[in-house]
């Protein structure tokens, strides 16, 4: 047991002010910025930017699919630009750059108690190099021969050789280094928001002590930065492949006739190293979007989080099993049928940890105090949509299960509502839910709950049924599906109706973008914590928060962050940061 | 993928050490009050930068072992001729221990505040990793002198790949470590110094460390080293 | 309350969609009904658990919305119950492994009476390789690939020499007999797969692939390739005939061999010059029309 240290003996060093770092000048202050919050505002703003790039991509995709030979313009070879660059898109450039680059930069350094993140300075370069990593992705459709079209896996040989867009030019050596700096950055900012988790909270705040959101943010930072070197190991090894041809993954092939000097080199491994990334990739995604929700039913609940060591240890489990299950999306590679009895427990293991986090998030809601705020409604329908994308998992996790349903549309329906749809509601549910702190107003109810309806019911609409075709035996990554004979006339029919649901659902994001920037001068006035939440963030001293975070002091933190409708205390919360003690059979402070 | 799951069993030990230090055990609803009334402050004495660099080093660790576990694999394959190392490996693994070893001094004489050792030791640091450099392109112009090119084979390709990647972290170190230099030479204050000197030596032994184990693993060694332990298993 | 009106029609929608829809998978021509079971296992747990989670928290919803001067249970965990879960959703997670990895030792471990035909895809067709009457698959490598061998047979292994080749047509395979089918490829991944069959396995350059089914009924069904390779990919259909054992042999006394393939072309394929590795996008576009036009 750790030995029980008075309050006076903490030694000064550790509640000693952090260097700051102060802007000079208006470049300093919003651009080239060392806070972590201008840093989290131009991450969020570009990871949406080009994930309107990749909604329009699929809008494109949706035209071809559910009106085939309709639109001329979309050739099978744009359309295999589109889908990779919609994948990549939406799951590097967006979803993790928006939940870690975004969410991470704001809510850490806020919700632990420090004053920014400690290395302010290498993570404005994060930033940058972001930046820069996303403007290599765009450039390449302005390249000759188009930007890549290999999928967002990128396997080899297919994705080097000339039978596939921007194979034999430009798109893949463009992606490939696109990719490779935003390895680079992120490694920058996830220094940071690691080092800031363990080194950076302010007095009082213990581990157990965290917000959720903390817990899914560092996990996931972490896992991400042991994991992205195997995606940059990948991209370097078929780089080189494909510029200097050498042979690492490249076998003897026969390309279009005609014998290539590549030999002996193995597509497998370049598989294992990328779902050795790819699958943690999934829980980097996931792992926040469970924190942010945890803390947004818990807050609007009026309810403590049910189970919380329960709660964090399943993120701590989650995170380390995550890196034992990758070749589940290698069962019908050939690669040894025997790991398919490893894997597949491990697969089925990790449903374990991920259903009693479910469990918790409608045990919270049990007696509660349900608050049915727009961020609530998100957080409720992400619960729907990953307990839906999550069971789906069981099926292709399961090794037999999955040979006759991988590579169909039950893959690409699984995979969008568990790590497409159910995280980009948290990320709604969260900016409804902090916007206020960031901007100081409220966003539009009205056109947020039309916006909430219409993407949630939308969604479900659109990758509920799509699961049938895949049932049926239609293949992926399909730019016609019209000689497929399995696929009836009526599953055509199936196929209009999705896309036009698609169309409806990225429209109503449209409504959601003019919200966000209307409700920054006529929202209604928020005040310093509007939803009455516990956790630090909503106790600085002035909304938004100023350069520093919290004035003159760092607040002390006296209490969890779930302190809500504890009986005896006169409001249904208590913020962290309020001495005293409160409730049943506590023991006394 | 062996050698990366190992590498992360490691990490893994790690973390857990330091979580079950950290109480996760505890009923957070119960525990009310300043820290220092229920919990030891948990943070780390070593300085922040000490620890960032030390996250920073888990995941060159983890870019290297990932290297290592796609040597092993490819290796397996019937098309793997191995290379001949250059002599001038060892040269230059000579010269990187001798850059380690300056470091330290350096880092000993700041803790001591000897301010001309430790410009002395930045100095022969900084000249040693450069010879190590130039040494190894060196070694680089011999193999492709003698056909060793880039692509005739996955060895080939592997050697010029990790070393490659080797050096391009040295140059990386090297830009901290001409900072540092030109701290000590501009009076930064000491305990910044020592501070600055001690992230560099930190970097550099891991460095060697890495550079060792990727030298036993391209001259072969490793994989003997591993068909015997197989062999005394079974 | 919409909330909970619309949790309440997911459950219900999601559960009548998948029993009355007509949108199912196809009827089943293999012995593979195993898996058709256990996917069969897994939607009867997995649809109970999504309608309970759901209907739970509809139920939620409706009973505990915030009302006037209420306020919310304290209750940080109740242990008992989370281990009562826990335990319940091991027994279910079981109850679908189980199975599956029993169909799973079957699918991986090929019987010793099965026949074998081997599958070789390229950019963007099928070929096939049966062996002839000494009942071996010569040795093949994609370096022999030429015009003239355009699956890459080795000429020199007497093995090879009455391979009944079929290059870009029609398969057909005897009915009520398990084959092995042996999968390679000459150029990038591919993916041999037959709805009906179920059965599905990669297929990579440089190495060869296998998976086994019995055919249970005759008739024509379609090959489709489910790994991405390249525009073609959608294009890439072949078409398996399950015969009767008559018609089978009928249809195989047809084919030629590898040895009366080549025997006519001996010195036409030393000719071929070794070819730039540079192909033109036209060379695909041709490719492409040759495959859209079949």
């Amino acid at each position: 047991m750790v030995d029980i240290t008075p309050a006076d003996a903490v030694p000064p060093a550790e509640v000693a002010e952090m260097e700051l770092y102060h802007p000079h000048s208006w470049w300093t202050k919003y651009v080239f910025s060392q806070d972590a919050k201008v840093i989290a505002i131009q991450y969020s703003a570009t990871a949406t930017a080009i994930g309107l790039v990749a909604l329009v991509l699929s809008w494109l995709m949706r035209l071809q699919l559910g009106f085939p030979g309709t639109f001329d313009f979309i050739t099978p070879e744009a359309y295999y630009q589109f889908i990779t660059m919609h994948g990549m898109i939406m799951v590097i450039y967006l979803l993790t750059a928006l939940f870690l680059g975004g969410f991470g930069n704001y809510l850490i350094p806020l919700m632990v108690g420090a004053r920014d993140m400690v290395f302010p300075y290498v993570n404005m370069l994060s930033y940058w190099i972001y930046l820069l990593a996303v403007l290599v992705l765009v450039s390449s459709f302005f390249a000759p021969g188009g930007p890549t079209g290999a999928g967002w896996t990128l396997y080899p040989p297919q994705a080097i050789m000339t039978g596939t867009p921007g194979g034999q030019e430009w798109g893949i050596i463009l992606m490939l280094v696109s990719l490779i700096l935003f390895i680079i950055g992120f490694t920058m900012g996830g220094l940071n928001y690691v080092v800031t988790v363990l080194q950076g909270r302010t007095r009082g705040m213990t581990l157990m002590r965290l917000p959720l959101t903390v817990w899914g943010i560092f996990t996931a930072t972490v896992m991400a930065l042991l994991a992205f070197p195997a995606l940059f190991v990948a991209c370097v090894m078929m780089l080189l492949d494909r510029a200097l041809g050498t042979s690492f993954f490249m076998p003897a092939v026969v390309e279009m006739g005609e014998q290539l000097q590549h030999n002996g080199g193995s597509p497998i491994l370049f598989q294992h190293l990328f779902w050795f990334f790819g699958h943690p990739e999934v829980y980097i995604v996931a792992l926040p979007a469970f924190g942010i929700v945890s803390d947004l039913i818990s807050t609007h609940a009026r309810k403590n989080i049910f189970g919380y060591r329960m709660m964090v240890w399943a993120i701590v489990g989650i995170g380390a099993l995550s890196f034992v299950v990758w070749a589940h999306h290698m069962y019908v590679s050939g690669m040894h049928p025997y790991f398919g009895f490893f894997f597949a427990t491990t697969t089925l293991i990790i449903a374990i940890p991920t259903a009693i986090k479910v469990y918790n998030w409608v045990l919270t809601l049990w007696r509660g105090d349900i608050h049915l705020t727009i961020p609530m409604l998100f957080a409720m329908a992400f619960i729907v949509t990953f307990v839906n994308g999550g069971l789906t998992g069981l099926f292709l996790g399961n090794v037999v299960v999955d040979v006759p349903l991988s590579d169909t549309m039950f893959v690409v329906a699984h995979f969008h509502m568990v790590m497409g749809v159910a995280p980009i509601l948290v990320i709604f549910g969260a900016i409804y839910h902090w916007y206020p702190k960031v901007t100081g107003r409220m966003l539009n109810e009205t056109l947020g709950r039309f916006h909430f309806w219409v993407t949630f019911v939308g969604a479900y609409l659109i990758f509920f049924p799509m699961h049938y075709i895949g049932l049926m035996g239609v293949p992926r990554r399909y730019a016609e599906m019209t000689d497929v004979t399995v696929m009836t006339e009526s599953a055509h029919h199936l196929n209009s109706f999705i896309s036009i649901m698609a169309f409806i659902v990225g429209f109503a994001q449209i409504v959601f973008l003019f919200n966000l920037i209307w409700s920054i001068r006529h929202g209604r006035e928020a005040g310093g914590n509007p939803w009455r939440a516990t956790t630090l963030e909503w106790q600085t001293p002035q909304t938004p928060p100023a350069h520093g975070n919290f004035g003159k002091e760092l607040p002390i933190v006296y209490r969890w962050a779930y302190d809500y409708s504890v009986p005896g205390a006169k409001e249904d919360f208590i913020p962290q940061n309020m001495p005293g003690t409160f409730g049943p059979s506590r023991e006394p402070a | 993928m062996s050698v990366i799951l190992v590498f992360l069993l490691v990490i893994a030990g790690f973390a857990g050490w330091w979580l079950s230090h950290q109480r996760l055990m505890t009923k957070p609803w119960l525990e009310q009050g300043a820290a220092g009334d229920f919990v030891a402050f948990d943070r780390s004495g070593l300085p922040t930068a000490k620890i960032g660099l030390g996250v920073f080093l888990a995941v060159v660790g983890c870019l290297f072992a990932l290297f290592t576990s796609a040597y092993f694999m490819r290796m397996a394959l019937s098309d793997w001729q191995p290379l001949p190392m250059p002599r001038l490996l060892w040269l230059n693994t000579g010269m990187l221990v001798l850059s380690s070893i300056a470091l330290q001094c350096a880092s000993v004489a700041a803790r001591k505040r000897q301010m001309d050792t430790v410009r002395l030791g930045l100095a022969a640091a900084g000249l040693t990793a450069i010879a190590f450099l130039v040494g190894q392109l060196m070694a680089w112009r011999d193999l492709t002198a003698d056909g060793y090119f880039l692509a005739s084979n996955p060895a080939n390709s592997f050697f010029y790949l990790i070393t490659g990647m080797h050096g391009l972290h040295i140059v990386g170190g090297l830009v901290g470590l001409s900072r540092t230099t030109a701290g000590a030479w501009n009076g930064a204050r000491p305990e910044r110094l020592r501070l600055s000197v001690e992230l560099c030596a930190m970097y550099w032994h891991f460095l060697l460390f890495i550079w060792l184990a990727i030298f036993a693993l391209l001259a072969g060694w490793a994989a003997t080293f591993i068909d015997i332990c197989r062999q005394l298993l079974t | 309350m919409p909330i909970v009106v619309v949790l309440v029609l997911i459950v219900l929608g999601s559960v009548l969609f998948h029993f009355l829809s007509p949108w199912w998978w196809t009827p089943i021509a293999s012995n593979w009904d195993y898996i058709d079971n256990t996917i069969i296992i897994t939607f009867w747990i997995t649809g109970v658990v999504f309608a309970a989670v759901v209907l739970f928290m509809a139920y939620c919803v409706f009973r505990f919305r915030h009302r006037e001067g209420s306020r919310a249970a304290y209750e940080p965990e109740n242990k008992r119950l989370e281990w009562w879960l826990t335990i319940v959703t091991g027994v279910g997670v079981t109850a679908m492994l189980v199975p599956g990895l029993f169909v799973w030792s079957q699918f991986v471990n090929v019987p010793s009476d099965a026949t074998v035909v081997e599958v070789v895809g390229q950019q963007w067709q099928w070929s096939f390789r049966l062996p002839g009457k000494d009942g071996k698959l010569g040795t093949s490598d994609t370096r022999d690939v030429t015009a003239e061998n355009p699956l890459g047979v080795i000429a020199k292994d007497p093995n090879g020499q009455d391979d009944v080749v079929v290059e870009a047509a029609d398969l057909h395979l005897p009915v009520g007999k398990p084959v092995k089918m042996l999968l390679r490829s000459i150029d990038v991944l591919h993916d041999f797969y037959v709805p009906e069959f179920r059965a599905k396995m990669d297929m990579i350059p440089g190495s060869v692939t296998y998976f086994w089914f019995t055919p249970t009924k005759t008739g024509t069904f379609q090959v489709l390739c489910a790994e991405l390779c390249g525009q073609g990919h959608p294009m890439m259909h072949g078409i398996v005939m399950v015969d009767t054992q008559e018609d089978y042999v009928a249809w195989l006394d047809q084919q030629q061999t590898f040895a009366q393939l080549s025997a006519p072309q001996q010195t036409g394929s030393a000719e071929q010059a070794p070819g730039n590795a540079t192909v033109s996008a036209l060379k695909v576009a041709a490719k492409l029309e040759t495959v859209g036009s079949r």
